[in-house]
Formats: structure tokens, sequence, C-alpha cells
């Protein structure tokens, strides 16, 4: 597969069924990251591997006016680069082997193909670990040899499986940065699938919310992030959110109550005032938060979800805030975000 | 590499029942005792000598060969049938993985009439062999065929083993890099398949070098082109149980030094 140097370069654009598993429209321009967050289970890595090829699907997926569906292509004449949950780096080939794979694969002569390897491992500072095994690696330079592979041949759509899981906190951070730095330069559609709001904030420009199959809302990662419309989101940038009016779907007439867990008053009688932002129900969990104490607590009817509320730790010992008791929660009117659902996108 | 049990345990748990010792000590004469007895009785004055002599030596010099040729084809033809069984769903995977296994518990004797039937003068495939000028039975290339057909399938199964625990993921991970299926095999499942690879070479190498009954039956007992070591070590304990036992230490060196390379792979507990 060789492509032409100046091929159109328009993005990606996807319509995917897969049966019980994903209904999802995707359009993203060139050079754009859209973070894709949900759920466990929700569809996220069954969107990636269906763009990949891997999975069997209806719809169709162009990229950069290429049809990768009509005619069906196979996975290895899809030029992707895919950076997989596992890392899968070969276990028998060195760092540079892995990384040149792709590009010999693609029948660049070996000593080329190493040539390359090598400077995209000295662009993730690990150009002195080149003839190390995957099994002597650290998880973080793991996954940088992981990156380097997936962008070494320059593929027309980058799919990232969440690149952070499992790294410690400062390596995963450190990381990111890399990460974003890489991005930054890359021309073609990167789809990152995170569970971390972080990640959707910092290297994102476009967010994809997927729940249950479904898109569930998709917009720029300040909107999402400000008027989250599933709970998952709310709980990711560490707001309550309440889905008010009639039926399941997201139809129109969908409104939304948002407000932050340190905006609600906590009580273990019930509090006077408007019976609107009031609910009652017992604490199911305790932990520290910061300088508070972060309660979750599983409210009664009709709300029937589980909402976040912070006390400082004076009040959680004084009222006795143990898991089980039974409380109330309020929130002033002011503090409340009242917004509709735009159309899904 | 052995692993002793805790000394506390052991005295916490009390001595072994004799239930379980006896049957133990019993099974273990049972394993130990002929071949100490082989051991001794070997006329090792003469061993060297007869080692040398012609019958010893080409015997020895066949069977050399004949299990050389046999490990080459298992790996030749079984590793791609290997990796068919361990990568490819075709109808039948199966019914075909059952058929590549009877083999393994086919009497030899009856693996011999088998080949006999297909291959022979009259049977299934033996005369349009002929008509293409080739005779197999009472050959050396018979002695191969019989060797391949009893040990393939221990390659096969090694390698399938092998190939289905490095996991297709990577077969994924080489597609998502543009690798063709035969380059994926050659660079990524091959390399990872390789103790699988060499085990299962080991273990056929083995069981040809004892093989007797599907040679005897199917290529004949030929002294230079068809009479292996086993087949030699039958005729002579007809008249000379004392050679025979010379040539058997022989088999049994062999032997031992076949478990001594497999040592690290399955002798020791996990």
């Amino acid at each position: 597969m060789t492509r032409p140097v100046t091929r159109p370069v328009t993005g990606l654009e996807a319509q995917i069924h897969v049966p019980d598993r994903l209904d999802a429209t995707i359009t993203a321009p060139p050079g754009s990251v859209v973070a894709v967050i949900g759920p466990n289970g929700a569809g996220k890595t069954t969107l990636l591997r269906a763009l990949a090829g891997l999975v069997e699907m209806t719809g169709h997926v162009t990229v950069d006016t290429e049809s990768w569906t009509d005619p069906p292509r196979l996975v290895r004449e899809r030029h992707l680069g895919f950076v997989f949950q596992d890392r899968s780096l070969f276990p028998h080939l060195t760092a540079l082997a892995n990384v040149a794979f792709g590009l010999q694969s693609r029948r660049t002569p070996r000593r080329a193909a190493e040539q390359v390897a090598q400077g995209w491992l000295d662009r993730f500072a690990i150009g002195h670990l080149a003839k190390r095994l995957p099994g002597e690696l650290s998880g973080g330079q793991a996954q940088r040899v992981a990156i380097a592979r997936a962008l070494a041949s320059d593929p027309q759509l980058l799919l990232l499986d969440e690149p952070f899981a499992g790294l410690d906190v400062g390596v995963a951070t450190g990381l990111r940065i890399e990460l974003a730095r890489h991005l930054a330069d890359y021309r073609g559609v990167t789809l990152l699938v995170t569970h971390d709001a972080i990640d959707a904030l910092t290297l994102a420009d476009r967010v994809l919310v997927v729940d249950e199959g479904r898109v569930a809302q998709s917009g720029s990662p300040q909107e999402v992030a400000a008027r989250p419309l599933t709970e998952h989101v709310a709980r990711l940038v560490g707001l309550n959110v309440i889905r008010d009016g009639e039926g399941e779907g997201e139809g129109e007439g969908q409104t939304y109550r948002s407000f932050t867990p340190s905006s609600v008053t906590v009580s273990v009688h019930r509090p006077e005032g408007s019976a609107r932002h009031q609910w009652h129900g017992p604490i199911a969990s305790v932990a520290p938060h910061g300088d508070a104490v972060r309660l979750l607590v599983a409210t009664q009817e009709p709300t029937r979800q589980e909402l976040l509320a912070d006390v400082t730790p004076g009040a959680a010992t004084e009222l006795g805030l143990t898991p089980g008791r039974e409380v109330w929660l309020s929130v002033k009117e002011t503090a409340v975000q009242t917004y509709a659902a735009d159309r899904p996108r | 590499m052995t692993r002793r049990s805790d000394p506390t345990t052991r005295q916490t748990l009390g001595r072994p029942p004799a239930v379980l010792v006896v049957p133990a000590t019993i099974a273990a004469a049972l394993l130990v005792l002929p071949l100490v007895a082989l051991v001794l009785d070997t006329p090792w004055s003469t061993f060297l000598e007869q080692l040398g002599s012609e019958p010893v030596l080409e015997a020895l010099r066949l069977t050399a060969v004949a299990s050389g040729a046999t490990v080459v084809a298992c790996i030749v033809l079984g590793t791609p049938l290997a990796w068919l069984l361990a990568r490819v769903d075709f109808r039948g995977r199966a019914i075909l993985r059952a058929a590549v296994a009877v083999p393994l518990v086919l009497p030899p004797v009856v693996a011999g009439v088998a080949l006999v039937t297909a291959l022979g003068r009259n049977g299934l495939v033996g005369p349009l062999l002929r008509d293409g000028g080739i005779t197999l039975p009472y050959t050396t290339g018979a002695v191969v065929i019989a060797h391949t057909f009893v040990s393939m399938p221990f390659y096969v199964l090694s390698v399938e083993g092998a190939m289905r625990s490095s996991g297709e993921r990577f077969d994924v991970v080489a597609a998502s890099l543009g690798a063709t299926r035969w380059t994926t095999f050659r660079r990524v499942t091959l390399p990872l398949a390789m103790p699988g690879i060499l085990a299962g070479s080991v273990l056929a190498w083995a069981r040809s070098l004892g093989e007797f009954g599907a040679t005897i039956t199917f290529a004949g007992n030929y002294p230079g082109t068809t009479q292996t070591m086993p087949s030699l070590i039958y005729t002579t304990l007809q008249g000379d149980p004392a050679l025979a036992r010379t040539l058997s230490m022989i088999l049994l060196l062999a032997s031992v030094v076949i478990l001594a390379a497999l040592r690290n792979r399955w002798l020791t507990t996990p």
C-alpha cells in the first residue's frame, strides 16, 4: 500500500452499526483529537475495533475521501495506527524492531525502516533503549514504544485505547504532555479512548460520550464538562447531574440540573425550604477528597441516583456521617445550573 | 530446581500413609528395575567393539538418517499444519485435529498395515506412484514415511499448542501494522512458537528413534536400507541376546540424552 504524497486530507467520516453493541456516527476533521469516554462496556473499544476492521459492522467508514468499507478493506489495508490497551509489543523483538515493524511490513527496506524507527524513539526520549526487549522496559517506556510504533508509518487514523491505563500517575502525566506535543504535529485523525477527564480536557478538541452503545453527547471538552448529559461524565468531572423530563431517551424536552458536590448541604433532619432541590437517602460511601470529605448518597424516589456531597471533616465527625446513615441533601437554587440537551449529534 | 517441602509442614502434616507409599514404591521399582538390569547385564568389555561392527554401524547410520529426515519432514510439513489448526477457522477443523492425533494412540503395527494399504504396490495410491516411477515399500523412503506418520502428531500438537498460547492478539497487532499473513507468520507467529517447535522436534525425534512396528510392517527389515536399530535389536535378540542387550544399551543412552535435553521443559515441577 503506497499512498500518493499529495493524498487529500479530509478527516474521518463514519457511521457504524455493530449489532447489539454499537450505533455511532462520527465525523472528525484532519488533525483533530477526539476523546471517546463512557462507562465500561459502553462500546468505546468496539468503536475503535470497528474503525480498524477488527469487528463485523455495517455502515461505512471514510478516511480522507477513501472508503474503507466499500469495497471492504482488510485490517492491513487500512492505513492506521492502533495502540492496544495491553500495549501488545512483540515480546521477541527489540524496541527498535517493534517500531520498524509497520514500515517493513509496508515494504520499506530494513535499514531505512530502522532509521525512521530510531528517529521516533529519539523523539520520545527513549532512543537509548532501542536494543531492549519489551520485557526489559518499564510501563511508561513500553507505552512510548507502542505509541511510536503506531505513529511511525504515518497512519491516516490513530486509535489509542486507554494509553495511560496501568501507568503510575506521574508517568502518565509526563507521557500525556509528550503525547499532546506529538498529536499537535499529527495530520491525521486521532481517537483516544479514556477513562480520565484530564485526558479529554488536555488532549482532545472534541469529546464523544458513548453510553450503552450510543453516542450520548458530543462537543468540545469544555462544553461537555460544563453541561454533562450522562451521570458517567458528571462523575468524571466531579459534578452531580440530574435528568428531568419524561421518558428514557435523550429526546427533546429533556432538561438537566447540575451542581457541584461542594454546594450541597448535608443534614440529618429534613431541612426547611424548597423540596425541588432536596433529596433523601442513606450514605453509600465516605472518602477523603482534598481537604473535604466526599459522601456518596444513594438517594431515594424520585431521582433514585447517587449524588455527591462534600462536607468538612469536622462536620462529618459531628454529624456522625458513616455509610448507612440516612441524610437529607439540599442545594440552593442559585447553585444549580439548568440546561436542555442539544440534539444528539 | 527441586523444591523441598517446608520441614515444618512435613512435621505438622505427619507421615505419608502406607496406602500411598507402597503402590508408589512398586511403580517406581517397575520403572527402574528393567533399566538397572539392562545396565548391569550389558557386556561392557565388548561394548565398544560391538558398537563398531558393520551391521551395527549400518543400523545406527540408518536410524540417524531416518530420524533426522523425519524431524525435517515434521518441521517443513507439520509447522504449516499446526498453524492451520491453530489460526484458520474452517469447516472440519475439529475433525482434522482429531484425525491428526489418531496416530498417537494407534498401535504401530496397525499404522504399518495402513501405510501398506495406502502406499503399497497394490494400495490406494501405490499404483499411481509406481506409474510415476516411485516404488516406496521396502526402501529407506518408506522408513522415513513410516517414522513421519507416527512422529508428526507429537510435533503438530506441540507446535499448535505453542501457537495457541502465544495467541492471536499479536496477529491482530501485526495486521494493524500492515503485515500480510505470511509476514505475520514469519516474523511473529513462528518466533513466538519456537519453544514448541523445539520441544516438538525433540519429541518427534525420540519417537522416530524407537519406531519399530510401523517400520517393519511397511518398510521391512533389510540391512542397509530399512533395518534401523530397533529392527536390528529385534533380529539379534533371537540369536544373540547379549548383543541385543548391547544394542539396547546404545538406544537407552540416546534416550537418556534426550531426557537430559528436555529436563528443563518437562521434568521440573511447576
